[in-house]
């Protein structure tokens, strides 16, 4: 489990990134946290895996203060998938790349090629062991360095802005494989300004508004609050943007799913006869 | 007859782009990114461009105001005319008078150190007097609605007031034709919205012709006179948008389709009619309600 | 805060952030020889007392101070340095034969590397005001005026714009690799060189694309169409400007006056050491 407790974080400029904030992330869980730039939630999750400690407060990783480990040892369990993969990519090969923590963390040679087998594999990203990481494409160069941290496997995995540049099937794969990645018990931690791509995952939603955490709750109860979503400058989800348009008949407000919104008409309709 | 102005003012059907058979090759490599393009936009049009990433979208902009085949180098065959110039036949710094370019990247495209100076820099490029570039630097960030921010370093900036800076030094040059390559990709929804609403703005008010390429359907959609649809280097759609969202051949290639379209599709298949096909979510909340009555 | 911060423009409006950047760096051209005519201590004493009030009008105290501290440093290497050496070949000193044995011999040498030390001060204290009060846009102006051509001086002032830029993203970089294990921290010379690696290729893979951006951009924006580029702003010289310019050439004057045709006594003498 993941505790933030009161915490408080500014930067050396000056900018009160983070005031009194708490919260609580279980293990398993699948929460996407949420904001407009600047709203606190990089700083916010930078504290999870100790590359920003905190002024005031603490924060604990399964018990452990973030104060007392170094950042290498919270990142073992914590890993942190940056948004433009391009400031990680340095090596001469994909292989090496995605071997690059593992040898940090000191796996051994057998240990080291199981898991680089293993993480390719499963971001289809096999055919590419030999190839330099710099050839890819945009989205193949993000596959990698999400390979490179998911092949330590680690408990908590955090995801920052995933959805930048990527285009509407890259964003359904994504959407798929972190679902998936979390049913298998990964305890999944997403930050992102993108309300659709929320709304179709519907995760637990922390709302951040000027270093304050606004709300939380599920998916469908955060995302169809007009007023929180005025405060903290966020346009609601298209599914949501239509129901609101229809409350007077009677129609649920809190809809944010295509397939939900699409039976809930379907049953009004077929109820009028 | 020479010399008189029309008397019908803003949309005239007069194609300001035409490209036909349009291949390219970026050099060193061997497959074509551009496949036997051929497509026309007019004059005042607001066209949104879209596709999965590699589709050609990028170098499709890039040809539009010459930086393919003048600064990229590699084959281009076919022919392409912007604002009645063929694009192999002029040099790029004739060409940016009349095609203004807007990168992905807010950062990368503003490179003084205050925002007047960006704005003032392609009309310093092109030699023109000083009291000119004053007055038409002050114009542009008018229109683009950052005047207030005009001393501010662009480091200062968001990401989308940069995007409004590079927005308005393009359109100092007064360019007929505004190319904009996914330039809210780094910016928030509301960011992106505000960018859009810029955009929109310009194309009505002062008739400059847009390119937008994007992946916010939902956002873009209601901007745009006409769609086009690429995938691996070939134009697949090409019309209004109702016409291209609302088809099979759009939701197979795997564009982010509306979700008040797609809501549209859903309650057809199931014997539910709504009088036309939603691209917004406004709209269709409008159109349920006539149907839930 | 560093020593670099000495340097660093801020945005503050003096008489002395008015000037025309051409004037003031023949000023600091005049100091500069000024400090070089003596080997004197009192002329550079006076020199290093006549330039505070210019700092005190620009209101830029505190970084001045900040690049005096930072050259402490170096000053008292020098200082060091040149006593042991007037020391060992006292022959440049007038009047000394060595051995070195009386206390006025000793404070001869003293006074004589105080001397150097101050020259270098001086220079400091000079270019320090030039840059604290110099915009890099108006000193990028004031080359293109003195002809520079225009390549260099945009190279330049897309240099400084880029620099907070570039010292966020190694920053970002440097957490992206730590939160893979990376150490930056600790090791021997070598080992910690060895593991800058990933730190650097990022950097530099990044800067060159952004050169590519930058350099399409331009393209876009009719670089190079014409040989006569013209400018929004220009620089024109007042009347502060040719003050300071005049001043200048008399202070020159009559530095050179005083150093051919005065005898300037060591404070060794009047101090009747």
């Amino acid at each position: 489990m993941i505790e933030v407790k009161n915490v408080s974080f500014t930067y050396p400029n000056g900018v009160e990134a983070l005031k009194d904030v708490s919260l609580a992330v279980n293990r398993g869980e699948f929460v996407a946290i949420m904001g407009q730039n600047g709203a606190g939630k990089t700083t916010l999750v930078k504290l999870f895996n100790g590359l920003l400690k905190p002024a005031k407060g603490e924060v604990l990783v399964d018990g452990v203060s973030t104060r007392k480990v170094s950042v290498a040892k919270l990142a073992r369990k914590v890993g942190f998938v940056f948004q433009n993969p391009d400031h990680q990519l340095f090596s001469e090969t994909v292989e090496e790349e995605v071997s690059f923590a593992l040898r940090n963390f000191g796996f051994g040679k057998r240990a080291i090629k199981k898991r680089v087998d293993w993480a390719l594999g499963l971001l289809g990203l096999t055919q590419y062991r030999e190839a330099s990481p710099f050839m890819l494409s945009g989205g193949e160069r993000k596959r990698v360095a999400l390979a490179s941290v998911l092949a330590w496997d680690p408990d908590y995995l955090i995801l920052d802005e995933p959805t930048i540049g990527q285009d509407h099937r890259q964003k359904e794969k994504l959407r798929q494989f972190i679902v998936q990645l979390n049913a298998q018990g990964k305890t999944v931690i997403v930050v992102t300004h993108d309300v659709e791509f929320v709304a179709e995952c519907a995760p637990r939603v922390v709302l951040m508004t000027q270093g304050r955490i606004l709300a939380e709750g599920p998916a469908v109860d955060i995302l169809t609050d007009r007023n929180l979503l005025a405060e903290a400058s966020i346009v609601p989800p298209q599914m949501t943007q239509i129901f609101e348009g229809l409350k007077d008949f009677g129609l649920s407000e809190k809809v944010i799913d295509l397939e939900d919104g699409a039976k809930a008409l379907l049953d009004f309709l077929g109820a009028d006869g | 007859m020479k010399g008189s102005l029309p008397l019908v003012t803003s949309r005239c059907t007069l194609a300001i782009i035409e490209a036909s058979n349009l291949t390219y090759t970026y050099p060193g490599r061997k497959e074509p990114s551009l496949l036997d393009v051929s497509l026309t936009v007019k004059k005042g049009e607001f066209v949104v461009l879209t596709g999965p990433s590699g589709c050609g979208k990028t170098t499709l902009c890039r040809c539009f105001n010459g930086l393919i085949p003048h600064f990229y180098g590699g084959a281009l065959e076919g022919d392409l005319r912007v604002a009645g110039l063929k694009v192999a036949e002029h040099e790029i710094s004739e060409l940016a008078r009349h095609v203004g370019l807007v990168f992905q990247n807010p950062q990368n495209q503003l490179f003084s150190l205050s925002v007047e100076k960006d704005v003032a820099f392609g009309l310093e490029n092109i030699g023109m007097l000083r009291e000119e570039i004053q007055k038409q630097v002050d114009w542009a960030l008018t229109m683009t609605g950052i005047e207030d921010l005009r001393d501010r370093a662009p480091h200062e900036l968001s990401g989308g007031q940069q995007q409004r800076v590079a927005i308005a030094s393009v359109l100092a040059m007064k360019p007929e034709v505004m190319v904009l390559d996914e330039p809210t990709s780094f910016l928030d929804p509301l960011g992106a919205q505000t960018i859009f609403e810029v955009i929109h703005d310009l194309n009505e008010r002062l008739g400059i012709t847009v390119i937008l390429v994007e992946h916010r359907l939902d956002l873009a959609s209601k901007y745009a006179d006409h769609v086009i649809i690429m995938d691996e280097g070939k134009v697949l759609l090409d019309g209004e948008p109702r016409g291209i969202f609302g088809s099979e051949e759009a939701r197979l290639i795997g564009v982010g389709i509306p979700k008040a379209t797609r809501l549209y599709q859903v309650l057809e298949r199931r014997g539910v009619h709504l009088r036309r096909m939603p691209l917004t979510s406004a709209e269709a909340s409008q159109l349920l309600r006539e149907v839930l009555k | 805060m560093s020593m670099f911060d000495g340097f660093k423009f801020r945005k503050v409006t003096s008489p002395i952030h008015r000037l025309d950047p051409r004037a003031k760096f023949l000023y600091v051209c005049v100091v500069f020889v000024v400090a070089i005519l003596f080997n004197e201590l009192l002329p550079l004493l006076l020199l290093f007392l006549l330039q505070i009030p210019i700092i005190f009008v620009a209101g830029v105290q505190r970084e001045w101070l900040r690049s005096m501290r930072g050259a402490a440093l170096f000053a008292v290497i020098i200082f060091v340095m040149n006593f042991v050496f007037t020391y060992f070949f006292p022959g440049s000193i007038a009047g000394i034969v060595p051995p070195v044995n009386t206390f006025s011999e000793y404070f001869l040498i003293f006074e004589r590397s105080l001397t150097l030390t101050f020259r270098f001060i001086v220079l400091i204290e000079s270019f320090s005001v030039f840059f604290l009060t110099t915009s890099p846009d108006r000193l990028s102006l004031a080359l293109q005026q003195s002809h520079v051509p225009y390549e260099l001086c945009f190279a330049f002032t897309t240099a400084v714009r880029f620099v907070p830029v570039l010292a966020e993203e190694a920053q970002t970089i440097m957490d992206a690799q730590r939160a893979r294990g990376l150490e930056l921290e600790g090791g021997n010379f070598l080992k910690r060189v060895r593991n800058y690696v990933p730190v650097l290729i990022p950097l530099i893979v990044s800067a060159i694309r952004r050169s590519l951006e930058l350099a399409e951009a331009m393209e876009s924006r009719a670089w190079g169409a014409t040989d006569k580029r013209t400018n929004l702003y220009v620089l024109k010289l007042a009347g502060g400007d040719y003050g300071l310019m005049f001043a200048s050439f008399g202070g020159l004057a009559l530095a050179v006056f005083a150093r051919f045709y005065l005898t300037i006594p060591s404070i060794t003498t009047l101090l009747a050491l």
